[in-house]
């Protein structure tokens, strides 16, 4: 049971940061068109954590809600991988994350489809109609800024060099994971082979497998860089406790 | 003093910053050749109806076009195919032809249904 | 006829002008100022809100206020779409904003200080945004017209949410009662700002008038706003920060005390709370992305330019 609920909370804080560092574009986009669609990939991984949180509620019983869930956990209760809570930084910085990102939840929510846990497999499809439309946006997005001007190729080139380190985490299954029926080699592979496809197109060089990764945010050793996003996240929650909002 | 100005709801006068900003089409130092062009997006709402002129929207290329039209016009589930066509290519009769043009259709009532008069125990027509 | 009666007449029965239509010159000028200032207002409108998208209390709060702010963002794109009809780029838009030629609403250059102003803004700012914009759904422009029916559908969930999340204050702790007033207080009189000066000191709302831009007075707007919201407030179980305020039997309306115009004015003129901040979050916004429209730009001609040479 504890394996099932760290998993499912896995998923809901992978959805929520990584939608929380979305929605801070929102209001500041490089076009009115991309503010709104990358405001709405913040609201369609919003509304998936919301799904894997109140399925943990329940599993957890105690009165736990979804926001007790996302508002009143500290950093090191937190699960997602390292990849999701880095800065935005630029755009390119930004949507090699998602593209990243995006691609692995893309092959994990299809083998969860399978999953034994009904409600885990009845989230998983209905995201993953989502998650197939982000893949495509960060896709092109990767292979516009590749393959578009000199700057932005040195933009990309650079968001590789500083985000490829955390992608290694995505496929190191922690404790909770080991009994969830993921078979992390295909996911791996297929995760590669995608990457692969996108770079080439995008005229960009797949760093070597064998280089360092950073790992621990899955058992709660995160970067510095959550503390502050929960710190802004969960403020009024803390600062006004037991309050409906 | 308070300088009387033209207010409407959303218009707050302008500020004159110079002589040279007085010019209402100046070209911006942006540049119009450096804008994305624009283009018309044209939605179906349901299977079966007619693809309707929804807005229009910028965007770097077709791909594009139609993912931003997704975005920003079917954000409450309005659509279910999308066209788009950038604007430059759309070709519009000119409003100073419209009586040469639309008029003559008025009188043509013979092409409407109303204008036949068939016994009541007719059905069905 | 000549032209200009001819247009007028248009005007007077109600027939929608189109972009192509012959129009006058200062009916065109002033379309465009009053829709791009209406879409810069949108657009500058995300920020005062957006700023909370991080810190909303629950994560329904966080959904809906990324999918109004979101709307917002839609709004002002529909406008300068309008406004674009008429000869005039975004990027030119744009270009006015950014230096400080064109205006947007002055309501925006008020800080948000605590999670209430987003309930307060939604009612009461929104609120006072729809009154305005409800006639405006019947403008005589026919692209302004279209883009505000657009608009108006959009906007009614964002009056009640705001509401909402004030109902939901004021029926909870001392503390969130509190914060609940207090937004009130400070957001009550820059919304009835937004009206614009009284009807004797807009002596081109009569030209307007008859154009059919403009539908309803500033005055008779601000009235309608103040009956509601008069009315409204009690629901909250709050008061409204006027000591005047009071029915008046023989009017059938609310009196109201007196509007501070100078401050009006002086927040217009850049001496807001918030001027600088607002527009350098938009001149930012629009320089950092400068690369990235660029890269898109370059990309869709390379591969136009691969298309053609396949194609021969």
């Amino acid at each position: 049971m504890d394996q099932l609920i760290n998993y499912t909370l896995f998923l809901a804080d992978n959805a929520l940061i990584m939608g929380h560092r979305n929605s801070e574009w929102c209001g500041h986009g490089p076009i009115l068109e991309q503010d709104i669609a990358i405001s709405n990939i913040a609201l369609d991984l919003i509304g998936q954590a919301r799904n894997f949180y109140q399925y943990a509620a329940t599993l957890i019983g105690n009165n736990a809600t979804e926001d007790s869930l996302a508002y009143l956990r500290d950093v090191k209760e937190y699960k997602n991988c390292l990849l999701v809570e880095q800065p935005n930084a630029d755009w390119a910085q930004t949507v090699l994350k998602q593209f990243f990102f995006s691609t692995f939840q893309y092959y994990l929510y299809q083998q969860l489809q399978n999953n034994n846990d009904e409600q885990l497999k009845a989230i998983a499809a209905k995201a993953l109609k989502e998650v197939t439309y982000h893949v495509r946006w960060s896709s092109e997005w990767v292979i516009r800024l590749g393959d578009g001007t000199e700057e932005s190729k040195k933009r990309i080139v650079k968001a590789v060099d500083e985000l490829w380190m955390f992608t290694g985490e995505l496929f190191e299954p922690a404790s909770y994971e080991l009994n969830t029926n993921i078979d992390f080699i295909f996911l791996k592979e297929n995760w590669n082979k995608r990457i692969r496809s996108i770079f080439a197109e995008a005229t960009i060089d797949v760093p070597a497998e064998t280089s360092w990764h950073q790992s621990g945010g899955k058992i709660g050793n995160h970067s510095e860089h959550l503390g502050f996003i929960l710190a802004e996240m969960q403020f009024l929650q803390r600062a006004y406790p037991n309050s409906e909002w | 003093m308070i300088t009387i100005r033209k207010f409407y709801y959303g218009d707050y006068g302008e500020s004159k910053l110079d002589s040279s900003s007085d010019n209402e089409t100046s070209s911006s130092p942006s540049g119009v050749g450096g804008e994305w062009p624009l283009w018309e997006v044209f939605i179906r709402s349901k299977q079966g109806l007619d693809h309707k002129h929804a807005g229009s929207l910028h965007a770097a290329d077709a791909t594009m076009a139609i993912e931003n039209a997704r975005d920003v016009y079917t954000r409450r589930m309005e659509g279910i195919s999308i066209w788009v066509v950038e604007s430059k290519h759309i070709h519009a009769s000119n409003p100073d032809d419209a009586d040469a043009l639309y008029d003559p259709a008025n009188d043509k009532a013979y092409r409407h249904p109303t204008f036949y008069n068939l016994p009541d125990a007719v059905k069905h027509m | 006829m000549n032209l200009e009666e001819n247009f007028q007449q248009k005007v007077d029965d109600e027939i929608k002008i189109e972009p192509k239509d012959w129009m006058p010159e200062k009916y065109r000028q002033t379309l465009i100022r009053q829709i791009s200032q209406h879409a810069h207002s949108e657009i500058v409108g995300m920020l005062p809100e957006g700023n909370w998208i991080t810190r909303a209390p629950s994560l329904r709060r966080k959904a809906i206020l990324i999918a109004k702010v979101q709307d917002e963002a839609g709004h002002g794109l529909y406008l300068y779409s309008a406004a674009e009809t008429l000869g005039i780029s975004r990027d030119e838009m744009y270009d006015q904003l950014h230096t400080g030629k064109a205006k947007y609403s002055s309501i925006f250059n008020y800080p948000t200080l605590t999670w209430a102003d987003i309930g307060a803004i939604g009612w009461l700012v929104d609120g006072a945004a729809i009154l305005n914009q409800i006639p405006l759904c019947r403008t005589s422009f026919g692209p302004y017209a279209r883009a505000m029916v657009r608009v108006c559908k959009e906007e009614s969930f964002h009056q009640r949410q705001g509401f909402e999340l004030l109902l939901t204050l004021s029926q909870g702790t001392e503390a969130q009662k509190k914060m609940c007033q207090d937004a009130i207080n400070r957001w009550w009189w820059p919304s009835l700002m937004m009206f614009g000066p009284n009807d004797d000191a807009s002596p081109h709302t009569a030209q307007s008038m008859k154009w059919k831009i403009k539908r309803f007075t500033n005055d008779e707007l601000r009235q309608k706003f103040i009956d509601m919201i008069a009315e409204q407030v009690k629901v909250l179980n709050m008061t409204l920060p006027d000591d005047e305020l009071k029915w008046n039997e023989e009017r059938k309306h609310y009196d109201f005390g007196k509007i501070n115009w100078e401050e009006f004015w002086q927040v217009v003129g850049g001496n807001g709370p918030c001027n600088k901040q607002r527009l350098d979050a938009r001149k930012n916004a629009w320089a950092d992305g400068e690369w990235v429209r660029e890269a898109a730009t370059a990309y869709a001609e390379k591969k136009l330019a691969k298309q053609t040479t396949n194609a021969a």
